[in-house]
């Protein structure tokens, strides 16, 4: 009976362990064909690269325990197998040993401490590192379903689009976040550069990051905050410090007042949109919705859902569902005319 | 205790009209039929709780897809994890420990036969509410809908101001009732392992399925009487202007994680501990050695019991805790991979010099000595508090608790169907089919659950009904689907075998595996009254005492 058994077994652990293989040369190759943009193993920052080591540490520490023990695992299977030879008698009956016992007991031990050292060490470098004189202060919102940045310092608000200079690590010149809600819990996670923090409302929390080169990085919501949660996406462009300059005076002036689509602005000033957005220097100044005094500097429209051009904006306006179905933004409802002149003086909200 | 003893055995008498039989078991208050109906209602919602799994594999399956609506995608993934947690895993563990523990431990039923029925009608009750949902989540004049808060339901989502209509009240409701038919179980097994011992079993006699099941129980009083608190507290906010969680008055949204996750950790050792039970049982017979280091097994277990009290903060890392919490919560959950180490290596030891018999019970004992292995190590990444900064909330999590809830607790209950199948029917379940439902299922699991972590670690966040292209996670989503699929057909196989065996099986008689504790010396199916004359036991293996009269256990322990 068992050694019928036999063949059966080799040949399914044999198709068992092709496939393992099989799936790890293509999880290494989708990995790696990827942008990279999000890979929590492509570091950019101080924070995600302490984190980086740790992991490593800590992978290369369990890739050990589970070597060993799948050693001993496939050796019982095998070695203790029973078969037809032995088939009548029971094998001899061992009831256990203190002293291996104690063996696998304080060997564990000493594997958590030393992991928990490293942990430690780890935890206090990123929570309670010290904010430099030189780091830029902005205080992310979390709302359903977008992310609002205001520089208190610069006095900016923007949305879902955050600049932050790149930091010389000689002259680190860090970020730091606060953290808040409006509405539901929300998670700040940029991959390369940090680890994730929630946005909870009523407790107001902080992290920080410095990223070591320009580019943009990608993000999104980690913390599900309702129905949009998917389309709740965060960039984030590290600027050189003259571009990240030249950045915060163009988003510190008022809005552009062109008499060319002043019909657009009346359409804006006289429906519900300026319930929920503001554009600086009108009479717009809702805060429920994202601050569109510079709309047009912005890659993306519905918090990364869609890019931001004339086609996408006029679709957003007219049907949000189309794009992010469940979002807060109502269809507005307008005649073809005021749609067009709408988008015309939206799109000059530089 | 000897089987031809079975003098009151409950011959059927020539076919009883459905309705009796069916008020039979509707009122029935016998531990084996309360734990037949456990097992089966949980295997019905295992069903749902696939399909719902389904529906979201489907949906991830490409980028952009549009199967199903976000809101849609969010009550799947909200019912799927509440159903498979309440209605699926408590129920069918109850179940085993209603159907096994008094029979191993020589009692006729459960200490409060009474309760231990109240208790299954109110689980079964809570499940009913949570479901009614889907029909009176808006009342019933409109479109009804399920809730869609999460399985773990964060304030302040739960609020009336994010959560009209009456969806989460139904969920709310449903924790709250079916949180106290848990409450029931737990002192009705403690009352009964306690004090209906048959003469002889000691403490230090019982075999560890009971012991771990005492733990067990002892643990959901701790954790579920928080959780149902939380309930009446989120109840309260709701219905009488409370302002417990309703962060737009005040509350603390970080109160209700703190309550949640107190009984949400715990909440995984209370599924793991019974796991860890079937297997303690299996591992040994299929060795034909006894169970290496019992005192050990019993006090690394009471050992998780209390230090998973004291973890349930490594769920919170990224809330903005201090950096001395952090560091408490993350010392104390790697400090529960020791006990677990030591299990493991204790389950090795038992096989170790053993004549290992490759039946299908013991294949998912394999299997689950493996994956448990691999979900104890991510385990000890997650408890790293900085990685669980990149870790949490992302696919890498999701891989990490279906590889405990799936590779660990559903491979052990595998298992445990297989070896007490023909015990519960007099049938054995077939082998060919068992060993294909193994294959398949391991097969499924792998491509499903390894493939998982990856999208994680390439920063795909959980519970989003789409994603955008680009980001290295399509083709890995893809592979994750059809490992699901491959599950389902798994799952088909084994429920088809089920079915087949019960009429078409081989007769199992007293003792098909050759087995040493008590519920092996009685007819299968056992009688109504368990055991015509209270058996006496001398050792931890009775039956090995009674098959081996020239070198019995009880000479050496």
């Amino acid at each position: 009976m068992r050694r019928t058994n036999n063949p059966i077994i080799r040949s399914g652990i044999q198709t068992f362990a092709l496939l393992l293989c099989s799936l790890a040369t293509a999880a290494a190759k989708t990995a790696s064909s990827s942008t990279g943009l999000t890979n929590i193993f492509a570091p950019e920052s101080t924070p995600a690269k302490t984190i980086f080591n740790l992991s490593v540490f800590v992978l290369i520490i369990t890739a050990i325990i589970f070597v060993v023990v799948l050693t001993l695992l496939v050796y019982s299977v095998t070695k203790f197998r029973g078969n037809a030879g032995n088939a009548d008698r029971e094998p001899a009956q061992v009831y256990g040993s203190t002293q291996i016992e104690l063996a696998w007991t304080i060997i564990p031990i000493l594997i958590v401490v030393v992991l928990f050292l490293a942990t430690a060490r780890v935890i206090h470098a990123v929570q309670d590192a010290p904010q430099p004189p030189g780091a830029v202060e902005v205080t992310a919102i979390g709302h359903q379903f977008w992310w609002e940045f205001r520089y208190p310092e610069l006095g900016i608000v923007t949305a879902n689009e955050l600049h932050i200079p790149v930091s010389d690590p000689t002259h680190p010149t860090p970020t730091f976040l606060k953290l808040l809600s409006a509405d539901t819990d929300h998670s700040f996670w940029i991959p390369q550069l940090a680890g994730k923090t929630d946005l909870i409302p009523n407790h107001p929390n902080s992290m920080w990051m410095d990223p070591h080169r320009t580019g943009v990085f990608l993000g999104q919501c980690a913390q599900y905050c309702g129905t949009q949660h998917a389309k709740m996406l965060l960039r984030v462009s590290v600027d050189t410090p003259e571009d990240f300059g030249a950045w915060a005076r163009a988003q510190q002036r008022p809005a552009i007042q062109d008499e060319k689509v002043a019909a657009g602005r009346r359409v804006f000033e006289m429906t519900a949109c300026i319930n929920c957005h503001a554009v600086g220097g009108s009479a717009a100044n809702g805060r429920f919705g994202p601050d569109l005094t510079h709309l047009m500097s912005r890659e993306t429209i519905a918090s990364g859902a869609a890019e931001n051009t004339k086609a996408n904006l006029r679709l957003w306006i007219q049907k949000p569902d189309a794009i992010k179905p469940g979002s807060l933004m109502p269809a507005m409802q307008l005649s073809d005319s005021d749609l067009d002149a709408l988008v015309s003086y939206l799109e000059t909200l530089r | 205790m000897s089987s031809d003893a079975m003098a009151i055995r409950n011959v059927e008498i020539e076919s009883r009209p459905w309705v009796e039989t069916l008020h039979g078991w509707l009122t029935t208050v016998d531990h084996k039929r309360l734990g037949i109906l456990y097992i089966l209602y949980a295997l019905f919602f295992l069903v749902v709780g696939g399909l719902e799994a389904t529906i979201i594999r489907i949906q991830l399956m490409r980028p952009h897809n549009d199967f199903v609506s976000p809101q849609v995608f969010n009550r799947m993934f909200t019912m799927h994890g509440t159903t498979m947690i309440f209605f699926v895993a408590i129920p069918v563990l109850f179940g085993f420990a209603n159907y096994l523990v008094p029979l191993m431990i020589g009692a006729r039923d459960m200490a409060f036969p009474r309760l231990n029925a109240f208790s299954f009608w109110l689980t079964a009750l809570g499940g009913f509410l949570l479901y009614f949902s889907f029909l009176g989540g808006s009342g019933l004049y409109g479109a009804g809908n399920a809730p869609d808060i999460g399985w773990w339901a964060y304030a302040p989502l739960t609020s009336r101001a994010f959560s009209p209509g009456h969806s989460s009240d139904y969920w709310t409701i449903s924790l709250l009732v079916a949180g106290f038919g848990s409450i029931g179980t737990a002192i009705n097994l403690i009352a009964t392992i306690l004090s209906m011992r048959c003469p002889g079993m000691k403490l230090s006699r019982m075999p560890l399925l009971v012991w771990l099941n005492l733990i067990m129980a002892g643990m959901v009083i701790l954790a579920i009487s928080p959780l149902t608190a939380a309930q009446i507290m989120l109840a309260i906010d709701r219905y009488l202007g409370g302002h417990f969680f309703d962060t737009q008055s005040g509350g603390s949204a970080t109160l209700w994680m703190h309550f949640f996750w107190i009984f949400g950790h715990p909440e995984v050792y209370v599924l793991v501990i019974p796991a860890f039970a079937f297997v303690s049982e299996i591992i040994p017979v299929f060795s034909r050695k006894p169970i290496f280091g019992y005192p050990v097994m019993v006090g690394a277990t009471v050992c998780i019991g209390f230090v998973s009290l004291s973890v349930w903060a490594h769920h919170m890392f990224t809330i903005g805790m201090n950096s001395y919490a952090n560091s408490f919560f993350a010392i104390t959950t790697m400090a529960v991979g020791v006990p677990t180490g030591i299990k493991i290596f204790n389950w090795l030891g038992t096989m170790w010099g053993g004549r290992i018999q490759f039946k299908t019970p013991m294949l998912f004992c394999i299997a689950f000595l493996f994956q448990f292995l691999i979900a104890g190590l991510t385990g000890v990444m997650l408890g790293s508090a900085p990685f669980n900064w990149q870790l949490s909330g992302s696919y890498f999590v999701v891989a990490h608790f279906h590889y405990v809830i799936v590779g660990g607790i559903l491979f052990a209950l595998f298992a445990a169907f297989y070896y007490w199948y023909p015990k519960v029917t007099g049938r054995m379940l077939s082998e060919s089919l068992g060993k294909l439902h193994f294959w398949l299922f391991l097969i499924g699991f792998h491509f499903t659950f390894d493939v998982m972590h990856v999208p994680g670690l390439l920063g795909m966040p959980r519970r989003i009904y789409t994603y955008e292209p680009g980001r290295g996670w399509d083709t890995l989503n893809f592979i994750v689907t059809i490992g699901a699929f491959i599950q389902g057909i798994a799952i088909l196989v084994f429920v088809w075998n089920l079915i087949v065996s019960y009429w078409k099986g081989d007769k199992a008689g007293n003792d098909p595996w050759d087995a040493w504790t008590l519920e092996w010396s009685v007819s299968s199916p056992p009688p109504e009254y368990n055991f015509g004359s209270i058996p006496v036991v001398a050792s931890r293996r009775p039956l090995w005492d009674l098959k081996h009269p020239e070198d019995p256990d009880s000479s050496y322990e």
